[in-house]
């Protein structure tokens, strides 16, 4: 939860200098992030929208990982420099691949739920759970991936992130019900609403939750109730629809770390030297992540022509692969567009440039 | 997994139980259709005269009407052998069967199961056997947890189908008409198509096969009719295919739902109950982007997939031997043309080596599709074609399509590419 933050800030400013292409903090959603998190077996198959990379890090996700795949670097572990940053995806962390276009991961985890069941060594031990915002609740995809969790009994948890926006959109623009939770009845599912911003509350919704979900093999609904304090994404100035002390008096009054950290002190469990510890531990390691993986260069442009089918390359890449490189061997070092951006690509685009056509 | 009390098998012929319970297409029509198929017969020889689309089917030469000619598929793979004995080409010892096109799809999904416990059949209304009848008994034979309807949503077919792919285990989806693909096309295009490529390989959704029947029937209208496979050309990373005959949509679906790929399997309706041959009864394979070349010639290359291909003969036979009544159409010059005939099969990504040598050789290109022609699949190959062909064509390369409009209804007959035009289109580019 601490950590969360201190990659955010980092972040989020090396793209304010032109750095990273694109960010995308967790501002005020640390609590859920990390208390459903903490709920979970490591080896439920999670869904994500975007702003989840706090349940992959708690899974083992690593800085330099984080890193790698926001640079989209020749060690970039997700897609090796094929998507925008904040898209991660992790096999070995039963993460699947977030991919932009919202919901459509939600009737994936329902399919995904589905495949745990028929799966003896997972049945009745593990559930896909699929987060979303309150935004992404409103595509068709939510009510395809909640109506089939529930009809094709599948053990599917669904956590919706419900921060009040979605980019510019108020809630009350997005819905006229009763937010999210209301409509999980609706499916016949067991539903719950929490306190977004209190990682105990999370922690206990979740873990009743998920146990329902994989008792019953069926879906279960939880709504987390929290606000996005921070910006959409680097694209965004949300001010510009939303008053600045709206932010100022959320971050002051119900501020997800300092509750859980005034919860530890009292206990005295925490104090303010240990905090401060933790801080310049953390930005010390965030820092030293980022430097090591922004010097590293982009991955072989080879690589671009990977992996869009299995099996059997297709005539149609291969003749592509060999046109670009019989350009780039023409103009790579007559084209300043191109000749900047070879360097940048570990072995230059040699490789595709060496190869026979 | 479904309501107590499910549906019961019914003996009524499935088409017109759906009708009813989708509301989607109309019983009386279907049944004009059944009237209107003739039936094969395999000891039939007597040429149907030329004109009419539908009977060149039932006595199309391309049925294999003998045991050993379906056993002597051009590239079958037997795919039922132990590890250690290949046996490609023995067919001795192996059998087949009368199917019509939606019994060969019945066996393929059953052969599927049968050989993969993760796989599943789903969507909406395949427990009682589908309205085109082709899940019948598989429920009864794998069980409900195998088999079984889902919720009326294509979008959520499609992401539940990837959600079971992406675990590694083998998704069957069917969505019911191919005119209702769309809903989907997110989930295919954005999801599906791209899940492999944007993970750098750690995710994919290979194991996914959607099955959809596509194609005019006669009287489908708008959203019975169509092909939409074009709309699917620029997603890289699926595949389609088109079968044109029982034999080879079994083989070209067990090769589908087993290639390490999303495929998108479209099934010409028309061609369910009217199309008829000797199937083989192994499991056995046809090779995707292959195409097939159906009658060798020299003077033009035809090049079709699905229904069209039986126009494709039809007008063949028009061009050879024309009725009293068109020959004065048909120069007596082209009659003794040697047309060469190739069933695509795969449309993406399609065979370009066997288009590309056909065309050198013969000089001439007529391709012939459903689809309307702006921005469909007959542009994609006329480009690719003339780029590589440009010194060896000597006339343009000719589309004969679907017009630029929605399939309508009561003009059915005058918006398919049907033998007619076909030849028209054939004479003109062999006389260019």
């Amino acid at each position: 939860m601490v950590q969360l933050p201190i990659i955010d800030n980092l972040m989020y400013n090396v793209q304010r200098q032109g750095k990273l292409a694109f960010y995308m903090t967790h501002y005020g959603e640390e609590a859920t992030l990390i208390g459903s998190a903490a709920a979970l077996a490591n080896d439920d198959e999670v869904l994500g929208q975007y702003r989840e990379l706090g349940v992959l890090m708690w899974r083992g996700f690593t800085l330099a990982d984080m890193m790698n795949s926001s640079f989209g670097n020749c060690e970039d572990p997700c897609s090796r420099g094929k998507q925008m940053p904040m898209h991660f995806g992790s096999r070995k962390h039963h993460f699947h691949m977030i991919s932009s276009p919202l919901a459509t991961q939600i009737p994936q985890a329902a399919g995904v739920a589905f495949a745990l069941r028929r799966d003896p060594s997972r049945r009745g031990k593990n559930c896909a759970v699929v987060y979303f915002g309150e935004g992404a609740a409103s595509e068709g995809d939510f009510h395809a991936g909640m109506l089939f969790a529930s009809t094709i009994p599948s053990p599917t948890l669904f956590i919706a992130r419900n921060n009040g926006f979605a980019i510019s959109t108020p809630a009350n623009e997005q819905y006229y019900g009763d937010g999210i939770a209301a409509r999980g009845p609706g499916y016949g599912m067991h539903t719950i609403r929490v306190d977004g911003n209190d990682v105990l509350a999370v922690y206990n919704a979740v873990k009743e939750a998920r146990r329902l979900c994989i008792d019953e093999g069926r879906g279960v609904l939880v709504e987390a109730m929290t606000y996005r304090v921070g910006h959409h994404s680097t694209s965004d100035d949300s001010f510009a629809y939303r008053p600045r002390q709206e932010v100022e008096d959320r971050k002051r009054l119900d501020n997800p770390l300092a509750r859980f950290r005034l919860f530890l002190e009292a206990r005295g469990w925490w104090s303010a030297e240990e905090d401060d510890a933790l801080r310049a531990r953390l930005k010390d390691e965030v820092l030293k992540a980022f430097k090591k993986a922004e010097a590293l260069p982009k991955p072989e442009l080879r690589e671009m022509f990977e992996q869009v089918y299995g099996g059997e390359e297709p005539w149609t890449l291969r003749e592509q692969r060999e046109e670009l490189g019989r350009l780039l061997k023409k103009y790579g070092d007559v084209w300043e567009p191109w000749k900047t951006e070879l360097k940048k690509h570990k072995g230059a685009g040699k490789e595709l440039m060496d190869t026979k056509p | 997994m479904t309501r107590a009390g499910a549906e019961p098998v019914s003996l009524v012929p499935a088409t017109m139980i759906s009708l009813k319970s989708t509301g989607r297409w109309r019983a009386a029509t279907l049944a004009r259709l059944h009237r209107r198929v003739r039936r094969w017969n395999s000891t039939a020889t007597v040429a149907h005269p030329a004109g009419g689309h539908l009977p060149s089917v039932a006595t199309s030469s391309f049925l294999r009407t003998t045991r050993d000619s379906a056993l002597r598929t051009a590239g079958i793979h037997w795919t039922d052998e132990q590890e250690s004995g290949s046996s490609d080409s023995l067919i001795a010892g192996r059998e087949t069967r009368k199917m019509n096109m939606y019994q060969a799809v019945r066996d393929a999904l059953s052969n599927a199961m049968m050989r993969d416990d993760t796989a599943v059949v789903f969507g909406e209304d395949v427990a009682f056997g589908g309205v085109f009848r082709c899940t019948m008994g598989l429920a009864e034979e794998f069980g409900r947890e195998r088999v079984f309807n889902t919720p009326l949503s294509e979008q959520g077919i499609a992401g539940f189908g990837i959600g079971i792919a992406a675990m590694g285990q083998t998704a069957i989806a069917e969505i019911q008409f191919a005119d209702y693909i769309f809903p989907a096309f997110d989930q295919i295009v954005n999801e599906a198509a791209k899940y492999r490529y944007r993970s750098y390989g750690q995710f994919d959704a290979g194991s996914l096969t959607i099955r959809c029947p596509s194609m005019a029937v006669g009287h489908g209208g708008h959203y019975h009719s169509q092909s939409p496979e074009g709309f699917f050309m620029g997603a890289a990373g699926i595949k389609v295919v088109i079968p044109r005959s029982p034999t080879q949509a079994k083989g070209l679906l067990l090769a589908s739902i087993r290639d390490p790929n999303p495929v998108i399997f479209m099934e010409p309706k028309i061609l369910y109950r009217s199309a008829v041959e000797q199937v083989p009864v192994g499991d056995y394979q046809l090779p995707l982007s292959k195409a097939e070349t159906l009658i060798r010639g020299s003077d033009l290359t035809v090049l079709s997939w699905g229904t069209p291909i039986y126009h494709c003969e039809t007008a063949l036979h028009m061009l050879a031997n024309p009725s009293d009544k068109l020959s004065s159409h048909v120069p007596s010059s082209v009659r003794g043309a040697k047309v060469e005939l190739i069933d695509l099969r795969t449309i993406l990504p399609w065979d370009v080596d066997t288009v590309a040598e056909s065309v050198n050789r013969t000089g001439r290109l007529v391709v012939v599709h459903e689809a309307g022609r702006v921005g469909g699949v007959g542009a994609e190959i006329g480009a690719e074609i003339q780029r590589r062909c440009f010194l060896k064509l000597n006339a343009p390369v000719k589309l004969i399509t679907g017009w630029d409009m929605p399939v309508p209804m009561q003009f059915e007959k005058f918006y398919m590419p049907d033998s007619l035009r076909i030849l028209d289109g054939i004479i003109e580019a062999l006389t260019y």
